[in-house]
This record gives C-alpha cells, structure tokens and sequence, in this order.
C-alpha cells in the first residue's frame, strides 16, 4: 500500500508517531498526481475536452509550493515535540468555489479566471489550520451548477475514475475524482442540491452534507444562499468525521453558522447502534424523468441495481442493531425540483449581479459607449451559458408580476418538504425515526455528453438529494457496491437538524458491517 | 403549447440580466427555460391551504442557535492593494470605470 491510500486517521496517527514524515506522504501523492491527473483544466482549452481521455483531470490548479512549505512545518513540529493539529500532514484538495489566500478563485468560470482571493474561506483557512496540506483547487461544475462538472469553462473537466467515459457527477466532481483515485485523502466540496452526495456516489467514495449553518460559508463563492453547505469528502466515514469536526462551528464572519457546540464526532463513530430507526420509503424508490421529446414528467421505477442495493444496506444495517421501518411516507419528495428550479434560481440570479467587471475578474476588451454595454458584454462573453439560465429564470419567477405564482408557491412546497422530514423525525410522532435511508441518485455515472445540454434532465439526476437540500438537514452518501458496469452505487442517510453524529454512526456500522464483503475489496482501475 | 417565454418577454429578462447574447445562445436558453417551466408547473397540483407559510431557511433559527449580533466595530484590511490590484482598471486607488449614463432631472 502506498502512503497515497492510507487514510487521513492513519496517516495523522504516523506522522505523529514519525513513523512517516508530511514530507514523504505529500510527495506521495503528489506522484499519484502525475500519474493520473494529466493537464489541468485551463479556460483557453475550449476544444480541450477530448485530450488525455484516460486521465482524471480533477485539478484547476496545483498548489505544490504551499504544499511541501507546510509539510516541512508539520515535520519541523513534530520532531521538536510541538503540539500538532487533529489533521497533520493530510494532503487534501479544496473545490475551486472557496477563497483561498492566495490562489486563483475561479468558480471554473471565465468571469473569475484571472481572479486570486485576497483571504480565505473559513472552512478552508481551518483544515490548513488544523495542519492539513493543501494540494490546490479542482473543477467543478462553472458556478457549481450541474451535476457532471461538463459545465465548467476550464477543460478538460473531470473524468470519472471508474471509468474515463463517464462523468464525475457534481458539482463537486472534481472533489469526488481526487479522492476516489488517491489524489489526497480529502476534499472540501459543497452541497446546494445534492453537489457533495451524488458526485461521491457516482464516484464510489463517502460525502456529507452537513446541517445547514453546521460550516460557516463565509468565503464560499455563493449560489443558494439559503441551500449552501460546505461539507467533506472521503473515502471512508472516520476521515468525513475527523475533517467536519475541523470544519463545523460558529463564525463570526457568518451570521446563519448556528452558534452550537461541535460533538466530538470521531469519539462517537463506534458506539452501539441498537434500536437506532431508520426508514425507507417508497417515494425515495420512484423517480420522475422528464420525456425527452415532449418534456412531460413521468414517473418510473428506480433501476432494480440500485435498489437492491439500497435495500441490502438496510439489511446490513439491520443485523448491526437498528430497527427498519418500513413504509415511511414522504408524499412531497417528487415536488423538490420543481421547487429548486425556482427557489434556487432567484437565489443564484441575486448573487450572480455582483460580476459585473468592475471591481474584480473579467471585464470585456472591447470598446464600449457607456458602462450599461460594459456590464453586458463582459457577463455575455464571461457567463457560461449555465449562469445565463439561472440569471434568466431568477429574472422570470421573482418578477413582481409572477412571484406569487413561482417564488412564493415554491417558498410554501418548501414547507411542506420540511414538514415531512419534521413528522417523520419527531420524537414524539408515529415514526420517531432517527434517519432515512433511500438511493443517493437515480443512476449511477451516466456517459459523458449524454444528458448534458439538456437542463431538465441534467436536473432530476438531483431529484433524490434535493429535499435534504430544501429542508436543511444533514446526510451522508455512503458507496455500497457495484452495477453490472462496475460503476459505483451509493445510498444516504438523512437525519434531523444537527445531528450529523448519528449519521456518522450509523454509516461507520455500515462500514463495520460490510468490511469484509468481497466489493470493498475493488479499487478503481486507473 | 404555447410558449411562455415569448421572443418578447425574453428580450426584456435579457435586457434586466444585462446580457449581451448571439443568436444562437438565445435560441438555446429560451427554449430551456421554457422546458423548465414545464418541471416548475409540477407545482401547481399541490394543494396550499392559507396556513402553509413560507419557508426561506429549512432550519429554524432558533434564539439557542442563532449567533447574538455582533458590535459593528471597524476592522481595517491589512491588505488593501492585494484587493484593489483586483480590479480590472484603476488610477491611484480609485477604481475606474467608462461613462456613467446619467439624466438631468428638470
């Protein structure tokens, strides 16, 4: 095993002991790097996509300096009995949508190429804190919006590790890729609709999203202020747990961090899960699609792989203690798009007003009469046309004329999502369940260039994510075998507000219960 | 159907988006947000009774989590060139921009 694949609970653990230096763990992986990496997504490249088919491409841009630096403080320390941070020498990547001191800040779009962020996010300034080592920035989905990174204005974008022709999922597909092929142990990525959770499924490793105000996001580049959570990837529940611990608390940069004590997550990881409840319900097992020549939504049956899959997780679950409970009714679970296509839109047209080149990032070359035909042509020329849409629609459904019949209809179907998860979890209610287990996304890694181009179908590939989204709570997306493709299968775990230790339990059982299953032995082939 | 979304009524989002579009990217955009509106009708068939409210954070920020307000005290940037070496024109720390398009009011 090289130093590359051990996990960052391991890795602290020797570093600490000087079993293994920061140094010779970073190197490391910076030589799995680039083995498998290839070029970095570059906005210059726009017919780049297709160059290095076999190569992952998660990163935009390589901080290696910054890296060996603290690498060499964290050997400096340990050697001279310093006390040492809960993440010492982990080499992890940050999704290109945080500020971070001193690097380019992209967005993966155009309208922020050329942009350096003068400070750092909080969660990332603390996993540097913490003594992690900073690899660099990876792709994402531009403005993170979408669900295969196909989006992003730096080419090539991600490749799925599993297989090349498939996409990452996202938007933090980027994160996904780094982690599931070795290219660190971790990565900060965020969850708008369910950008952590499918991307690590797709990609066969662990992603939570946290309660929503669990991490601050002060220096998170914004889309839907209301739904945005930073949150950790991982190939494993301990390193998710050991890296939210850093990342969660109250800011004073950030007025909706909730001002509550962090658990001690990673002390709790192993604790008995007997008489845990968990549901399943058959909303989250029917997936609506909309037809591809008339648009008209549909429903249809969830593919037997990955619902056999789900359900086997239940199972597994089941004979560490929790008890199943089935038949959890969860009726608004199919209005959560219709939803997030309005709720999320008005939220990401209002943030996306600030790019307008005057004060940072692009601003258009040509000459121009007055500063109107400077707004418009620099955010025509820098916008993907992704942001174009969100703008557009944001436009559309807040207009004074229409915003009952959208924005505010969309506000109430809000409620009503939460109101389901609030029956099923209360304590004192029919159910009192302490989370719900259903797929993580509709299918697993879909070939690249099939869906995208198509915004709607792009969409509904969140449509199992999104309602944790909605009603802000936490989940996490644990892998849980394999389809007849070999493409990673995964399944979540929704919990009530701040629980996230529960959630972190129970997929640790999960890992426990499973560990010796002959799938967990498959590494992907890259 | 008919299209939501008409020729016109796109024209004037693209003119409050300020956004300058070719042809071709107008064509696409208009023709997805109308599939969109599509998805987003979905909502239509749910029953909203009066007293379902609206929901604008998923989380109810309670008094034990919400953080108190904090005194509006006056930090100084350590760092104010990084900041203003950002800006795509400037001319002795002021940022510069082209004409401002203004009206004289009678």
């Amino acid at each position: 095993m090289e130093l590359y694949e051990f996990p960052a609970y391991h890795l602290v653990e020797m570093i600490k002991r000087r079993e293994v230096s920061a140094t010779e763990v970073l190197e490391s992986t910076l030589n799995r790097i680039a083995k498998v990496d290839g070029i970095p997504g570059k906005i210059e490249q726009e017919e780049g996509t297709d160059q290095q088919p076999d190569r992952i491409h998660a990163f935009i841009t390589l901080t290696a300096d910054r890296a060996r630096q603290q690498a060499q403080a964290i050997d400096h320390a340990v050697v001279s009995g310093e006390e040492v941070g809960p993440l010492a020498g982990v080499p992890f990547t940050v999704k290109d949508i945080f500020c971070v001191t001193g690097t380019p800040s992209t967005a993966a779009s155009r309208i922020l190429a050329n942009f350096t962020a003068p400070y750092s996010a909080t969660p990332a300034e603390r996993l540097e804190a913490a003594g992690g080592v900073l690899l660099g920035k990876v792709n994402l989905d531009e403005f993170t919006y979408g669900s295969s990174n196909e989006s992003s204005a730096f080419k090539p974008f991600p490749r799925n590790p599993w297989n090349t022709a498939r996409v990452t999922g996202g938007s933090s597909g980027g994160s996904a890729a780094a982690v599931a092929a070795g290219e660190g142990a971790l990565s900060l990525g965020t969850d708008t609709a369910g950008s952590i959770r499918q991307p690590a499924a797709f990609c066969g490793v662990v992603g939570m999203k946290p309660t929503y105000g669990r991490v601050s996001r002060y220096g998170l580049i914004a889309f839907g202020s209301s739904l945005d959570c930073p949150g950790p990837l991982a190939r494993n529940v301990t390193d998710a747990a050991l890296m939210l611990q850093v990342i969660a608390g109250a800011d004073r940069h950030d007025a909706t961090a909730a001002n509550l004590p962090v658990e001690n997550y990673v002390a709790m990881l192993e604790d008995n899960i007997r008489g845990l409840r968990v549901g399943i319900s058959p909303d989250y097992f029917r997936i609506t699609y909309p037809d591809p020549e008339t648009g008209e939504l549909h429903q249809e049956s969830l593919s037997p792989e990955i619902e056999t899959a789900a359900l086997r997780a239940a199972g597994r679950l089941a004979e560490m203690g929790a008890d199943i409970v089935d038949d959890i009714p969860m009726p608004h679970t199919r209005y959560g798009i219709p939803a997030y296509f309005v709720i999320s839109r008005v939220e990401a047209a209002s943030n996306l007003h600030r790019f307008d080149g005057v004060k940072y990032g692009y601003r258009t070359p040509d000459a121009v009469e007055d500063l109107n035909e400077m707004y418009r042509k620099t955010r025509g020329q820098a916008f993907g046309v992704q942001p174009k849409l969100r703008i557009l629609m944001g436009m559309y459904v807040s207009a004074a004329q229409y915003s009952e019949q959208y924005y505010n209809r969309a506000l109430r179907v809000r409620t009503l999502i939460r109101k389901d998860f609030d029956d099923i979890f209360d304590p004192n209610g029919k159910y009192r369940l302490d989370a719900l287990l259903a797929p993580t996304t509709p299918t697993t890694a879909f070939p690249i260039g099939d869906v995208y181009g198509d915004s709607v179908l792009m969409q509904y590939a969140d449509q199992l994510t999104v309602p944790a989204n909605h009603a802000g709570l936490p989940a996490i997306s644990l892998p849980c075998g394999y389809d007849k493709e070999g493409l990673p299968i995964g399944f979540q775990l929704i919990g009530p507000d701040f629980c996230e230790a529960t959630l972190l339990r129970l997929g640790r059982a999960y890992e426990l219960a499973t560990e010796n299953d002959a799938w967990r032995e498959i590494k992907p082939a890259i | 159907m008919t299209e939501e979304i008409t020729p016109e009524t796109f024209e004037h989002l693209v003119h409050l988006a300020a956004l300058e579009l070719n042809a071709e990217e107008a064509q696409y955009l208009r023709r997805q947000l109308n599939n969109q509106l599509k998805a987003i009708h979905e909502l239509e068939a749910i029953p909203l009774p009066d007293e379902v409210a609206i929901t604008s954070h998923g989380v109810p920020y309670t008094p034990s989590i919400t953080p108190p307000i904090r005194n509006d005290e006056w930090l100084p940037n350590s760092d104010t060139k990084s900041i203003l070496s950002q800006a795509p024109d400037t001319d002795e720390g002021y940022i510069v921009v082209p004409d401002i398009p203004h009206t004289d009011l009678d």
